[in-house]
């Protein structure tokens, strides 16, 4: 409640709102990565276990899960290209 | 092995001899500071010069020609005459009066060639000047077509035998593209249709990633991390998924099987779902690759600027920073290098779904 209030005293109080913008981007962008990691260690995690249930279909899993990282990945620059438009411009 | 000792010794060294230059440079160095956004962001942009490095405060780069449309007239100078002034001035060849071209550092155009109209307006010209990604696209295309011509020419030469140097090296990459990317995704009657745009698009963008990661001057510009070039390659999907593809596609999007009435008859909510996916499928492609590559390059180039971050504080740490910055900056390179596979291959296959689902076999059921 209180960093509420804070933030909106700042906003009052700034003429010009871009620090505020750029420090939203930058906490865009770590959130973003939070999201991107916990997917990736899931996709991970998952290709490990099966890969232990049955060895044999270990490249077929292999290369599921590099595919699946890469489509996670994909998302999260989403978001790291919007917080790089937004801190330069 | 005895041979990993030398690698990994030679390799420390050159760490620590690049430590050593760093460290001299940051003494004898005018205190200019280093500003490592503004570096980062020059190497992964396009500009009008090749900037190729710094000698003793001396820029040593390629100046590229700018080719401009003003009224029809085609004005063709060197981005020389921009590093010496700021604006340049010519005759405008329609009405012989002063034409004033500039580009500048901030605002709508920045980075851009301008017309400054005599009441200080900026104008836009039609711009097709050679920039740097426009040069590195030539050098590479160049490149892509030398190799696959004497690919081409070793099969002619050797017909049924194996297959011997460079053709071995690109033929189980092609046999991969077909194989395990269109083959699973395509059915066989249309497969052969599709194929040569998916193993051009799949080494354009792997080798194009490639050299982007070589920073010695004719490679190392940012090729694919240029939203223009990856949305282009995104609009040919685009054009080919939906200029081949057959009835059953467009009844899929436009009278999709097996949904309720009532999300097609008054207000038709599945067809404007499937055409908005039919957009935002290719968009995807192209910030994924632009996005990937270019977020590598940046992490890549920060790493070798914390160095000099670092010694511009003090220059013994400048030295010490850059031997772990130097290892660090190697293993992303090697990321680099998976991702400029996977990124190539990523699009590929989804390029290969995409044709896939276009030119589907009507099933019987």
């Amino acid at each position: 409640m209180s960093l509420l209030v804070l933030l909106q005293e700042v906003a009052r109080a700034a003429t010009d709102l871009a620090p505020i913008a750029k420090l939203g981007a930058a906490l865009a962008a770590g959130i973003a990565t939070i999201g991107a990691a916990m997917g990736i260690s899931k996709i991970g995690s998952s290709a490990l276990e099966s890969m232990a249930r049955q060895p044999e279909a270990a490249g077929n899993i292999q290369s599921s899960m590099i595919l699946a990282a890469a489509f996670v990945e994909g998302v999260s620059l989403f978001a790291v290209v919007v917080c790089l438009l937004v801190a330069v411009g | 092995m005895k041979i990993w000792k030398y690698i990994i010794s030679l390799s420390f060294l050159m760490c620590l001899l690049f430590g050593a230059h760093s460290f001299a440079l940051a003494e004898s160095e005018e205190k200019e500071s280093f500003n490592a956004g503004e570096v980062i962001i020059e190497h992964v942009l396009d500009s009008y010069e090749w900037h190729i490095f710094t000698w003793k405060g001396r820029e040593v780069s390629v100046y590229l020609p700018c080719i401009v449309f003003n009224e029809g007239k085609c004005y063709t100078f060197s981005s020389r005459v921009f590093h010496e002034n700021e604006q340049y001035k010519t005759v405008n060849k329609t009405n012989s009066e002063e034409l004033v071209f500039a580009i500048p550092h901030e605002g709508n155009y920045k980075g851009k060639i301008v017309i400054v109209n005599a009441d200080g307006t900026l104008k836009r010209p039609v711009d097709i000047s050679i920039t740097k990604n426009v040069l590195a696209l030539f050098i590479s295309c160049a490149l892509i077509i030398i190799l696959f011509y004497l690919v081409t020419k070793a099969y002619q030469k050797r017909g049924e035998k194996a297959p011997k140097g460079l053709q071995s090296l690109f033929e189980w990459l092609i046999v991969y593209v077909r194989d395990d990317i269109a083959r699973k995704a395509i059915n066989e009657k249309s497969v052969d249709r599709y194929l040569p745009y998916l193993v051009t698009v799949f080494f354009f963008i792997f080798i194009n990633n490639l050299l982007g990661l070589i920073p010695i001057f004719p490679f190392g510009a940012n090729i694919t991390g240029n939203i223009t070039v990856t949305a282009c390659l995104a609009l040919f999907t685009f054009f080919i998924t939906n200029l081949l593809g057959n009835k059953e596609y467009y009844k899929d999007i436009f009278n999709t099987p097996g949904v309720p009435w009532f999300l097609k008859f008054p207000l038709p909510l599945m067809p404007i779902i499937e055409t908005v996916g039919c957009f935002t499928k290719p968009f995807v492609l192209a910030v994924r690759l632009f996005a990937n590559i270019t977020a590598g390059h940046i992490v890549v180039l920060g790493f070798i600027s914390s160095v000099f971050i670092v010694a511009q504080i003090s220059a013994a740490g400048g030295a010490a920073m850059s031997v772990f910055s130097l290892i660090l900056a190697i293993f992303v390179d090697c990321i680099e290098l998976l991702v400029a596979y996977i990124q190539a291959y990523v699009f590929t296959l989804l390029s290969a779904l995409y044709f896939g689902m276009a030119s589907k076999e009507h099933e019987h059921r």
